[in-house]
């Protein structure tokens, strides 16, 4: 039964490539198909983290080579709530896409199973050079996901997006190069053993590279000053791609908290805690330039990316405080952000569909159709995602204020969380107002043709946006197990032994 | 060897880093391509060097070189190949699309 472990990884690559050989008049099944499938992913995270929430983590050795010798794929209950998270938030994308979007391009559905392929191997493996495999796999489709369609402006943002990946993805070759040279070994279990009793003349080096894979992790998490490619890659992309890459800078995190809690934790000798100096501050600053971004934004998604910047920002002013409180606060954060920003670039498209040549620029424009319930879902959503209560945002800042209580930058994240969760609620509020009541007589509108006027139509269209809500109202609901979850989960990781244990005295049985 | 490989990888980082600077697309993807040599010949350099040692079991060897780099930098070589493949179509629908081969796209006046 521990084979379930791979199915998270080969249940997308092979639907990826059913779908590849299936022909193209055959939309309909490809849709279908492709959904059962993230659905079913749904499925096997969730039982996956039901074995994992007792603690148990089950580490499985890829064609029975036994570690560190093999590559591990690794359960704990870190990686089943990350696979969860990147179901759901999947799932809701691609309900949004088959409505039309996915026509575009030939192989969308292809290219959004590859996608998921490279998250879920990104959070599952145990192996360091594995992981830099996942992120290249998970990368060139995100680098084709996101010129789906064409366009001029996608083609220029994703130009800089694929070079700066593809000079972070030296940088972590080096990185990954060094630590094998030094320690021998990939393995991420084994590094943590081997990293502890390191010899001094070494020690400077496997600084180095530790920092420069910090520096890559930031890179794909979006922190200062490496957040410049996001703007425009995720402003110009396609509303379905934009909520699936919601995920995207929550796999940097990821592997920030995975490596930096497991490699270069507390027992790692000379080398322990090695990038709390630098973590904390530069995401405070994260969070400034992510504000400050979202009320200088002309257009509603760009101040959507910036509010997604924000979010790292707060994350990992969660993660890098460091303690179990803190991290297990960032843990119950992620999902909400995650599900926030993705549920808000799918309404940001409903809207702009609406707004004729608008778009989404903050400019009055014609009144917009269905402006109610446009309206009211863009309130909800501005509410959840600026960290307002009654919803699971409120609860998340809460639960990471309440952790900086025993930090001693507490005014330092005091002042910075509250400032910016202010200044967000103020652009909010500006461009919900520009958007909704500063809308003039409909004359001038002239509604898209593929947008039908129908009750029907928007119902279909709200469906994915209204269920990441409900998820987000779920995580308020079950705040309490939830809470309990994280902390164990956060406890689990400060803790590195089991994991260790767990991976290195993995018995391989012959076949 | 040790001393001319170093320098070897040291100038093609520096290249490479010089070059993904430019403000064309060209010099970009070639910066990109002498960045992913320098970190293949880096990640080899990594199995320690050493001439003629087997690197899989053999009766009448006295030393054997570490596998593993060569594995590494096999698999690197085919994404980074992979990659540079994708770059290169890339900065030519941009050069297509926007009239010009600069990276961010600005029309320069003529």
């Amino acid at each position: 039964m521990n084979h379930l472990v791979f199915f998270p990884i080969i249940l997308p690559f092979l639907t990826g490539i059913l779908l590849l050989l299936l022909p193209q008049q055959y939309l309909q099944l490809k849709r279908i198909t492709s959904l059962a499938s993230t659905m079913l992913l749904i499925a096997i995270a969730s039982v996956l983290l039901n074995k994992a929430a007792d603690g148990t983590i089950l580490a499985y050795a890829l064609g029975n080579w036994a570690p560190p010798f093999g590559i591990v794929l690794v359960n704990d209950r870190l990686t089943a709530w990350m696979l969860l998270v990147t179901a759901l938030v999947a799932t809701g994308a691609l309900l949004y896409a088959i409505r039309g979007i996915d026509k575009d391009g030939a192989y969308f559905h292809v290219l959004f199973q590859l996608q998921l392929f490279g998250l879920n191997g990104a959070f599952l493996t145990g192996d360091l050079f594995n992981l830099f495999v996942f992120f290249e796999i998970l990368l060139l489709a995100s680098y084709s996901l996101l010129l789906h369609g064409g366009g001029r402006l996608k083609t220029k943002a994703g130009l800089h997006f694929v070079v700066i990946n593809l000079v972070g993805s030296s940088l972590f070759l080096f990185a990954v190069g060094t630590l094998y040279g030094l320690l021998g070994t990939l393995n991420m279990a084994d590094l943590a053993v081997k990293i502890a009793n390191v010899p001094t003349e070494n020690i400077a080096f496997i600084r180095t590279a530790g920092l420069l894979l910090f520096a890559v992790f930031a890179l794909k998490a979006a922190l200062l000053p490496l957040y410049l490619w996001l703007p425009a890659a995720y402003a110009h992309t396609t509303a379905p791609v934009a909520a699936l890459f919601a995920i995207m800078t929550k796999v940097g995190a990821y592997c920030i908290l995975r490596v930096y809690t497991l490699i270069f934790g507390s027992q790692a000798g000379h080398l322990a805690n090695l990038i709390e100096a630098w973590l904390l501050p530069l995401a405070l600053l994260t969070l400034i330039i992510g504000v400050l971004g979202t009320l200088a934004s002309t257009r509603l998604r760009h101040q959507i990316a910036y509010l997604v910047i924000t979010s790292i920002g707060t994350l990992l002013t969660a993660f890098g405080m460091n303690s179990e409180t803190s991290i297990a606060a960032g843990l119950y954060y992620l999902p909400h952000s995650t599900f926030a920003a993705a549920a808000f670039f799918l309404l940001a498209d409903c809207i702009a569909n609406r707004r004729d040549v608008m778009n989404d620029q903050f400019e009055p424009g014609p009144i917009v159709q269905q402006q109610r319930l446009l309206g009211v879902s863009f309130f909800v959503l501005a509410i959840l995602i600026a960290g307002m209560p009654p919803l699971s945002g409120f609860i998340g800042k809460l639960l990471i204020l309440k952790a900086a209580l025993a930090h001693p930058a507490l005014p330092w994240i005091m002042a910075i969380v509250l400032t910016t969760s202010l200044l967000t609620i103020i652009a909010l509020a500006r461009s919900g107002s520009m958007l909704f009541y500063r809308a003039q007589a409909p004359h001038i509108c002239h509604i898209n043709p593929d947008i039908q006027r129908s009750g029907m139509s928007i119902a279909c269209e709200l469906a994915p946006i209204i269920g990441l809500v409900c998820l987000s109202i779920g995580l308020l609901i079950w705040a309490d197990s939830i809470i309990g979850f994280v902390t164990a989960t956060a406890n689990q990781l400060m803790q590195p032994e089991h994991y260790i244990r767990s991976v290195l005295d993995l018995e391989v049985q012959s076949l | 060897m040790e001393l001319l490989v170093s320098v070897i990888i040291g100038i093609l980082t520096a290249c490479g880093i010089y070059l993904s600077l430019r403000g064309r697309t060209f010099p970009v993807v070639l910066g990109l391509t002498f960045l992913s040599y320098a970190v293949n010949l880096f990640l080899l350099t990594m199995g320690r060097l050493a001439v003629g040692n087997p690197p899989i079991i053999s009766e009448n060897a006295a030393h054997y070189a570490d596998p593993l780099p060569q594995a590494l930098v096999l698999t690197a070589i085919v994404i980074s190949f992979g990659m540079t493949a994708f770059v290169i179509i890339l900065s030519l629908r941009a050069f297509l699309e926007m009239g010009n081969d600069q990276v961010d796209g600005k029309h320069k006046p003529q």
